[in-house]
């Protein structure tokens, strides 16, 4: 189909993966570090799917469709959290999460 | 094809950019659509459309509308904005920055290592990616299965003390 080099493919996911790295680690409001989360689970299924599609084996689509089972849990969990922890503190700062108790 | 691909990729590294530099949550949101809809095209250029098809159902529909809904339910008016102004100062940037780049300082090498020039093959077709999931990766898929469950369970289980916490104060 396509003769896209597999390293291109790689770079791209590398870029997006590292960009949601950052993402997480600037941001303080805890809604934004979800969104970057999503964004780095994406990187990985992109590299999973150009690893899958390079080799022509069906695996990395797959992994592909794990990871996407898996944000979507992680996305449910973590929005109620966010949801309890504004309800609690009024607030989406992610360091008032520090005084959490049982 | 090539050129779509490099052009897709352009789009998705320019949105996801603005993503994580937007203030308002929902104009996030909306450029992680742009960035998901072009990783789209990328899969499907790679020849996985079924993969493609997912993506634009699930991640892009079901999932951002979940982000959506919740961005509704937290109610943020103009000040969340001014208030995420204060937190996101510009020299908030370097320190994170300066790590990222490193970071993909080693990931560059790591992927260009090695023997260059691999094309990407022929499409995966559903079919093929249906006979693998429910044969050697079933219990994959009952793992998954498990997983969603938890998933629900925790989310169900998180707003309904919350709830009742509610109705309790609106009682008296």
């Amino acid at each position: 189909m396509a003769t896209v080099p597999l390293e291109h493919v790689l770079l791209l996911a590398a870029i997006l993966f590292v960009m949601g790295f950052a993402g997480v680690l600037v941001r303080r409001n805890i809604i934004f570090m979800l969104i970057s989360v999503e964004v780095m689970l994406n990187a990985a299924g992109v590299a999973f799917v150009a690893a899958g599609s390079r080799w022509g084996q069906a695996e990395g689509q797959i992994m592909f469709l794990l990871i996407l089972t898996m944000a979507a849990a992680e996305v449910s969990v973590g929005l109620a959290l966010i949801l309890h922890l504004f309800w609690q503190h009024k607030t989406l700062d992610a360091d008032t999460a520090s005084e959490m108790r049982g | 094809m090539t050129l779509v691909f490099y052009l897709a990729a352009a789009v998705a590294a320019a949105a996801t950019f603005m993503v994580i530099t937007r203030l308002d949550a929902v104009h996030a949101l909306l450029y992680l659509i742009v960035s998901l809809l072009a990783v789209a095209l990328i899969f499907f250029v790679l020849g996985a459309p079924f993969v493609a098809a997912l993506e634009v159902i699930i991640y892009a529909g079901a999932i951002m509308v979940l982000f959506l809904f919740a961005i509704m339910m937290l109610n943020l008016g103009g000040e969340a904005i001014t208030q995420e102004r204060q937190w996101l100062k510009p020299r908030m940037w370097i320190g994170p920055g300066i790590l990222s780049a490193i970071l993909l300082a080693l990931l560059v090498p790591v992927v260009f290592h090695g023997k260059s020039q691999l094309a990407t093959g022929a499409p995966v077709e559903p079919k093929q990616v249906g006979i693998v999931l429910f044969g050697p990766y079933l219990v994959a898929v009952q793992l998954a299965a498990m997983l969603l469950l938890a998933g629900l369970v925790g989310a169900s289980h998180l707003r309904r003390r919350e709830y009742q916490l509610e109705m309790k104060e609106d009682r008296p």
